[in-house]
Order: C-alpha cells, then sequence, then structure tokens
C-alpha cells in the first residue's frame, strides 16, 4: 500500500493514501481503520479517518515506557505503523452494511424543497425520486457529532448554499449543498438547503457508539409521511 | 458541596478531555491549559484528570458548604476568602460557610479550581467535561448558574492526610493553607505578549515566503473573536503561493490553520475534529498552557522550533511533572 508519514505536531502522525476522494483512497483508509480497531497499539490514544488520510493521536509517555532504545516518540511511531502498513496491501474486505433513513420532505420539515425543485427544473416529487433512488457511501463523520460526508448524490438534483447561513438547523434535518447531501445531528447554523427531516437520532451519546452512521457505512433514504414522521419521533420518547 | 452564588463569565467543569470518540465528530473538549489544571488536582491529592472549574476572564463567586480542600492554578483571578487574598498554585482548606470570590483577570485568561476527590460528574463518552455545543458532559451539559449546586467525590488517602495536616488551624480563620507550593521553574510565567513556540504545519510550504518569514517574525493580535475552539488571529495577511482547495483531514489541538482571507486561527479544546484549511504551524504542546492564557487584544510572537525539540521538551516537562507528583506523594508518606 502507498502512504506517507507526516507529524501533526508532537502528539499524532497523519498517514496519507491519495490525493483524491475517490473509491480507491476510501477503501485505503477503511483497511487501516479496521485493522487499528481489530490490533490497537498500545500506545494509541485513537485514530480519525478522513477522505484520503487517518491521522492517529498517540501518548508519547507510554511510548517512553514501551521503547527500550532512546527513540523519539514520533520514529517509535513510524517505526511501527510502517512494519504494519507495508504488509497491508490487500487487507480484509469490508462488509458495509446498508442503513434506511426515513425522512420526511417538504412542508415544515423540508423548507428549500420548492427551491431545490425550481432551480433543477424538476417538481418536488422528483426531487424525493431522485434522492431516494440511490446508495450513498458515508466517506467520514466530522463538522459536529455523527456528521457524515456523504458521496454519491445526483447532479440533477444539486442547488447551492444558502448565502447567508440560518442561525438555527433543527437536529435530523436533511439538507443538500452544492453537490452533496447531507444530515445535521444536532441543532447547529448552516448554509445548507433542508429539504426534509429524519426522525433517526444520528447522535447518541449515551450508547456505546455515539454516531448512528459511520465511515464506510452505505445509507439510502426513504420517504415517509408527516403522520409516519410524528409517529416514529414518539417512539424515540 | 459548593453553591455557586455568581457565574462569573464562563465556568464550566472541564477534565483532560473526551478521547477515543473523534472518529464520530465528537469534539475532546477539556481544559484550555491542560497543565493549570492537572497541577490544581495534584495539589489536592487527586489524579490529574478530576473535573476542575475552569473559569474565563471574569471569576465566579463561590460558597463552600462544607470544609473543602481546594487548589486554585492558572491565570491570576486575585482570589479571596472572606476577603482575605489567597495564593494561587497552593493547597488550601477552606472553611464550611466560606465564600471564595474571584475578581477579573490580572495575568492570564483562565484558571482552574480544583476540590479534594474532584467534583462529582456523570461520565459521558468516558469523561466530564462539559460539551457546551452538544449540550451534554459536565454540570447538565451547560456552563454553570446562579444556584448550582455540585457535590464532590471521595477524597483519596492522600487527600485526607492533607485535609488532616490543615485543619489543626482551622478553629479561628476561615482558611488555611499549606507552607509549601510547587518548585517556580513549574510555574508559568504568564506574560501579556507571549512567544509561542511553533513547528511548521504540514501545509507550510504551500505559503508565500514573504507569509512564511511573516509567520515567525511579526506580532499577531488575539480577536475578541476568539473562545473556546479557537483563537482569531490578526497580523500580516498569510498567503498561499497559489489557491488550494485542500482536502479536510483531522486536526489537533494546537493546529494554526489558515482559511483564505489570510488570518490564521489556532484551534484549541472545542475544535472541530477535521479541518480543511491549510496549515502554516501547530503549537508545541509544551506551550499549549501560554496560548489558552492569552486574552483578546494579547499580541503574539511565534518563533520557530524543530518537531525533534518539541519532543524533547514534552518529555522533559512530563519528568517535571511525574517528580512533582512523586514530591507531593512524598510529603504524606
Amino acid at each position: 500500500m502507498f502512504y506517507q508519514l507526516s507529524p501533526l505536531g508532537d502528539q499524532a502522525i497523519l498517514i496519507q493514501l491519495g490525493e483524491d476522494i475517490n473509491m480507491a483512497n476510501h477503501k485505503k483508509v477503511q483497511i487501516i481503520a479496521s485493522y487499528l480497531d481489530d490490533q490497537p497499539f498500545e500506545w494509541m490514544i485513537e485514530y480519525i479517518p478522513a477522505f484520503t488520510t487517518v491521522t492517529i493521536f498517540y501518548d508519547p509517555i507510554k511510548i517512553t515506557q514501551l521503547n527500550q532504545r532512546s527513540q523519539l516518540p514520533y520514529d517509535f511511531v513510524c517505526e511501527q505503523l510502517n512494519n504494519v502498513l507495508l504488509g497491508l496491501t490487500t487487507g480484509k474486505i469490508i462488509e458495509s452494511k446498508t442503513i434506511l433513513i426515513p425522512v420526511c420532505y417538504g412542508e415544515k420539515l423540508g423548507p428549500d424543497l420548492k427551491m431545490v425543485a425550481q432551480v433543477n427544473n424538476l417538481t418536488t416529487e422528483e426531487v424525493i425520486d431522485i434522492h431516494t433512488s440511490v446508495d450513498y457511501l458515508v466517506f467520514m463523520i466530522g463538522f459536529s457529532p455523527g456528521f457524515p460526508y456523504i458521496g454519491g448524490m445526483s447532479k440533477k438534483i444539486a442547488a447551492p448554499r444558502k448565502k447567508s447561513p440560518r442561525l438555527k438547523i433543527p437536529e435530523r434535518s436533511v439538507g443538500i449543498a452544492g453537490e452533496q447531501t447531507g444530515i445535521y445531528p444536532i441543532e447547529t447554523p448552516g448554509g445548507w438547503q433542508i429539504i426534509g427531516r429524519t426522525p433517526l437520532k444520528l447522535f447518541r451519546p449515551l450508547e456505546d457508539s455515539p454516531s448512528l452512521l459511520k465511515a464506510g457505512d452505505k445509507i439510502k433514504f426513504k420517504s415517509i409521511s408527516y403522520q409516519e414522521y410524528i409517529e416514529w419521533e414518539n417512539d424515540n420518547g | 458541596m459548593i453553591t455557586i452564588i455568581k457565574p462569573g463569565l464562563l465556568s464550566s467543569i472541564q477534565d483532560l478531555g473526551r478521547y477515543g470518540y473523534q472518529k464520530y465528530g465528537v469534539i475532546t473538549s477539556g481544559a484550555m491549559d491542560p497543565f493549570a489544571h492537572r497541577l490544581a488536582n495534584l495539589l489536592v491529592g487527586n489524579k490529574e484528570n478530576k473535573p476542575t472549574i475552569e473559569i474565563t476572564l471574569l471569576g465566579p463567586v463561590i460558597q463552600f458548604e462544607q470544609d473543602s480542600l481546594i487548589s486554585i492554578c492558572g491565570g491570576d483571578f486575585s482570589p479571596t476568602i472572606n476577603g482575605k487574598l489567597l495564593r494561587a498554585w497552593r493547597t488550601v482548606l477552606v472553611k464550611k460557610g466560606s465564600q471564595l470570590k474571584f475578581g477579573k483577570a490580572r495575568t492570564g485568561c483562565r484558571a482552574y479550581l480544583s476540590v479534594a476527590g474532584g467534583f462529582s460528574i456523570p461520565t459521558i463518552m468516558e469523561s466530564q467535561s462539559t460539551y457546551l455545543r452538544a449540550k451534554i458532559g459536565g454540570f447538565h451539559g451547560r456552563s454553570l448558574q446562579k444556584g448550582d449546586q455540585i457535590m464532590f467525590d471521595s477524597p483519596s488517602r492522600l487527600s485526607l492526610k492533607m485535609i488532616h495536616q490543615l485543619s489543626k488551624n482551622l478553629t479561628d480563620q476561615p482558611f488555611d493553607e499549606m507552607n509549601w507550593t510547587i518548585t517556580s521553574d513549574l510555574i508559568p510565567n504568564l506574560k501579556i505578549n507571549p512567544t509561542i513556540r511553533v513547528m511548521k504545519g504540514l501545509q507550510y510550504k504551500l505559503f508565500t515566503n514573504k507569509s512564511q518569514e511573516a509567520f515567525f517574525t511579526k506580532p499577531f493580535t488575539v480577536t475578541t473573536q476568539s473562545d473556546r475552539m479557537g483563537y482569531r488571529l490578526q497580523g500580516p495577511h498569510l498567503q498561499l503561493e497559489q489557491a488550494n482547495e485542500m482536502i479536510s483531514e483531522a486536526v489537533s489541538f494546537g493546529t494554526i490553520q489558515v482559511p483564505a482571507e489570510g488570518n490564521p486561527i489556532v484551534l484549541l479544546a472545542d475544535r472541530q475534529t477535521t479541518g480543511g484549511y491549510p496549515k502554516i504551524g501547530q503549537v508545541a504542546t509544551v506551550d499549549l498552557s501560554s496560548i489558552a492564557q492569552a486574552k483578546p487584544g494579547d499580541r503574539i510572537h511565534f518563533s520557530k522550533i524543530t518537531h525533534e525539540e518539541a519532543q524533547l521538551l514534552f518529555l522533559e516537562l512530563e519528568t517535571k511533572i511525574n517528580q512533582l507528583k512523586h514530591g507531593i506523594y512524598n510529603k504524606f508518606r
């Protein structure tokens, strides 16, 4: 596997796996992430997977305890990573699961659906059909807790960001910005065009995995009625 | 237990941060000045990561509802107990019913109040830090407010020995303090215009020569748009050789990134997990405290150090802290 190691400060190392956002680089990121999940290094604090990189945060004090030689922590980490990464060419195939995200489109919960339809010369129904027709890939989680960077949206429903961002976007809102679609897990300011809302909680701080989605997951949207949305939301408590 | 009489500008419960969940987009939070937080805990016989109260710029007024072993570390907020000045970086036993009043920050920007045993705060995702934006962790997921009452956890054996020693003199005064403090070389000298040691960032080379030079020679002012998430600085505009659309990747505590308009941002405790702006520099871990203690209006200079020097300085400081820890422990064997 081709990669390049660089320091991110004195307690983290960045593994660069490519230059572009694509499936090949995403797969490399996933292979390393699943290796780190299965066999975490003793000196590792945590890792952050992104589009083309995996960054590992480490504990330099732990390293000085583990390391017999008087090697600097970064050099030790490089050596340990080289030992693993060079052999990680094939890796195991990662099974991604597809998660169904129910969305109530339009009206109060999706005030910008009409606008997205207008700029693309479509009806609102057509926008919903296109948005629900494909499987999307979660490239990474970032920006806010549980926020998925999703790839795979059709250009037919692309829409520019709002000129001035809304101060508050309700949690679980589904939006479009440029050629990207996404879901806001917590209430945040933001400039995305909001087309609907899901009753699913994406950020669940009290559960073992606080994010419903993780990098590598596939998702598919499903249109539900307002009635179904309310029932689902009530079930959440 | 304590009661918050006045909350101050921004007082929140913090520990050393929430680690292991950044891959889910959950920020680390935690003390802005981890060094002061750790020392405040060590001075009352706590483990270093016990939750403390982080106070900011204008401090709170706090009433003690029980005899309490406390320490205050960080910036100088002229703390008084029942009107009598109290020294920071000390172990202090406060009598039940006394009021601790913090003023404005005379030096620094934040201070940490520890109590023996630590504040009794539920653990969420392995941390007790307040994550203000997501409204989780800390005291009900928010900064402290008037009337809040916070209990303590059980003190360690070391804390009990400290309490025992000081309680002898507590009969006729509101507080008594230990006659020793930490070695003076560990107490930071908080300057108004600090020099911060910085390593070159991953995209340093993409900046123009002029910008590279300005970054390490010219002062940058901390603007009022600075908070726990990051400090927005103003100074010479830093420009890339050519416009560059970066792909988002991880950032860390002390990453200095530069958005297209050219003013650098130093990312701090409440930073997002990933960022898409070019990184011109990275604050050495040993100087994170100095930058977190800078306040709006302060002028910062960045001085260049190598990645190797930053690592050695880190190990050196940790050795000193470890020695201090053993020193305190040995006093009470």
